[in-house]
């Protein structure tokens, strides 16, 4: 697992309080990891601010799964 | 009209001196202080560097984790105490019209650390707007009866008063009548405060409120001695459950005392110096007592506001002298901000609560830390000065005012 991979579980981990089983690249954040609409816009500041960049609103608006999010960030965080 | 009479059927503290109604009873028999260095900050760059903190709370033992992270400590105090208080009731939420079950809660400020703390990220991230979602749900101060109402799915009225240090005798009074009127049957009322952060401590310095006896924070809280230097700020909360008489007898609860009455003033003087003369205070006793017909005569007991300012404590005795006349000298009163602090908007849920142990058991809880009588007060009021007095009680009234000039007056019967 990448390096990204890693960081994105463990805020999932500690931001919605679940178990690292739960957290498959399927599971979605509102359906299988029981965020609501807050904890999600959390979630995507708490990613801002451990990689570093900004997410604009409108691809947010696209990342509703934990491999979705490890996939944007792995293409968009310059190393 | 007639109006139905109203109970209390269950209670709940968490405070300085102790984290449940029972342990909370035992220290103010014992005249224990709550009083001690800051532990939540380092408090070295203040002036006053103590309070009264709650002390071994931790969130995790009551909220799993993420619960936990979106609620400021003045809202898991409410939790906490709203459990306590609904056990102690025996409530039967299966049994009870959920659509008349209300949750009326007080807080002076609400989320305080909350606020600091967001504002502090905020800056120190060179001011780029980066707030958490949650930062506005977790501050505001009516989020603590939303939690609640959710808890336990009360579906009647549900709000948050705010009369700074009188904001929970509002919420208790607002309960009382909301009751009698028959919008409720059943209301958790009371009220949570956590401001024992830098921005509370800061604050309340900058007004020259708060006692700066550091060598001494113990003995800092001294309502009524000629030395006292301002108030001890405090924290925690305290949960009453309130209902209707008939529905409680119907269900066979445990009956604390029942609550006859309510009075609201204003003193319309100064944003915070309170009324030379007492007017305000005098104004809202007499409310209090016409509320709940009764003479001065039948009142047995008067925990005052008392919070240990040179001002506050000597306006409250005169308006008891107003209001009571030679009867002032019969009454015991007591100040038990001596022992907990100052709670600010839970004041009036913590004194309530010590007002119905005191006519259970028969015991006054005393104003602790009296070393020298001040002149400028009359010395033969009983002020219950270090000790608790036992003392068969059947009426007891309960005062709280607060910064804006909002004056409340309270009073529970023995059923």
């Amino acid at each position: 697992m990448s390096e990204i991979a890693q960081k994105v579980k463990s805020i999932i981990i500690d931001k919605l309080g679940v178990e690292e089983s739960e957290v498959t690249p399927e599971a979605s954040f509102t359906n299988d990891l029981g965020a609501d609409s807050l904890d999600t816009v959390e979630l995507i500041m708490e990613f801002e601010k451990e990689f570093n960049i900004s997410i604009p609103d409108d691809q947010a608006e696209n990342i509703s799964t934990v491999g979705q999010a490890i996939s944007y960030l792995e293409e968009n965080v310059k190393n | 009209m007639t109006l139905r009479r109203v109970v209390v059927t269950g209670i709940g503290a968490l405070t300085p001196i102790g984290n449940s109604a029972p342990d909370y009873w035992a220290g103010l028999k014992n005249g224990v202080s709550g009083a001690a260095r800051i532990t939540r900050f380092d408090p070295e760059k203040f002036r006053t560097q103590f309070a009264c903190e709650v002390k071994n709370f931790n969130a995790e033992d009551h909220f799993d984790r993420k619960e936990a992270r979106k609620m400021d400590p003045f809202t898991q105090y409410a939790l906490v105490v709203a459990e306590e208080a609904m056990k102690d009731s025996k409530l039967d939420l299966n049994a009870i019209n959920l659509d008349k079950a209300g949750v009326i809660w007080g807080s002076g400020i609400g989320g305080l650390m909350t606020f600091q703390e967001e504002v502090r990220s905020y800056v120190n991230n060179d001011s780029t707007p980066r707030f958490n979602p949650f930062f506005i749900p977790k501050m505001i101060a009516d989020i603590s009866s939303g939690y609640i109402s959710i808890k336990y799915g009360f579906r009647g009225p549900n709000f948050v008063t705010v009369s700074a240090c009188a904001s929970s005798t509002n919420a208790l009074i607002d309960a009382l009548n909301y009751i009698r009127l028959g919008h409720m049957d059943v209301a958790i009322s009371g009220g949570s405060e956590a401001a024992v952060t830098e921005a509370g401590m800061g604050g309340f310095n900058a007004m020259k409120a708060l006692s700066e006896r550091n060598d001494s924070p113990e003995t800092a809280s001294r309502p009524f001695d000629k030395d006292r230097d301002g108030f001890v700020l405090g924290e925690g909360a305290s949960a009453l459950i309130l209902e209707e008489y008939e529905h409680a007898k119907a269900r066979g609860a445990k009956i604390y005392a029942e609550i006859i009455g309510g009075g609201m003033s204003a003193d319309a003087h100064h944003i915070t110096a309170p009324h030379p003369e007492g007017l305000g205070a005098t104004n809202v006793m007499l409310n209090a007592l016409a509320d709940a017909k009764i003479k001065p005569e039948e009142v047995d007991y008067i925990n005052v506001h008392g919070t240990s300012t040179p001002l506050g404590d000597i306006s409250e005795t005169l308006a008891i002298k107003k209001v009571f006349g030679d009867h002032a000298y019969n009454l015991n009163i007591s100040s038990t901000k001596s022992m907990t602090g100052h709670l600010l908007g839970a004041a009036g849920a913590i004194e309530a609560v010590a007002c119905v142990m005191a006519l259970e058991h028969g015991v006054i809880p005393p104003t602790i830390n009296h070393f020298t009588d001040d002149d400028q007060l009359d010395n033969k009021l009983n002020l219950t000065f270090n000790k608790a007095q036992e003392r068969k009680i059947n009426v007891a009234l309960s005062n709280t005012f607060g910064f804006g000039g909002h004056n409340t007056s309270i009073i529970f019967r023995k059923i």
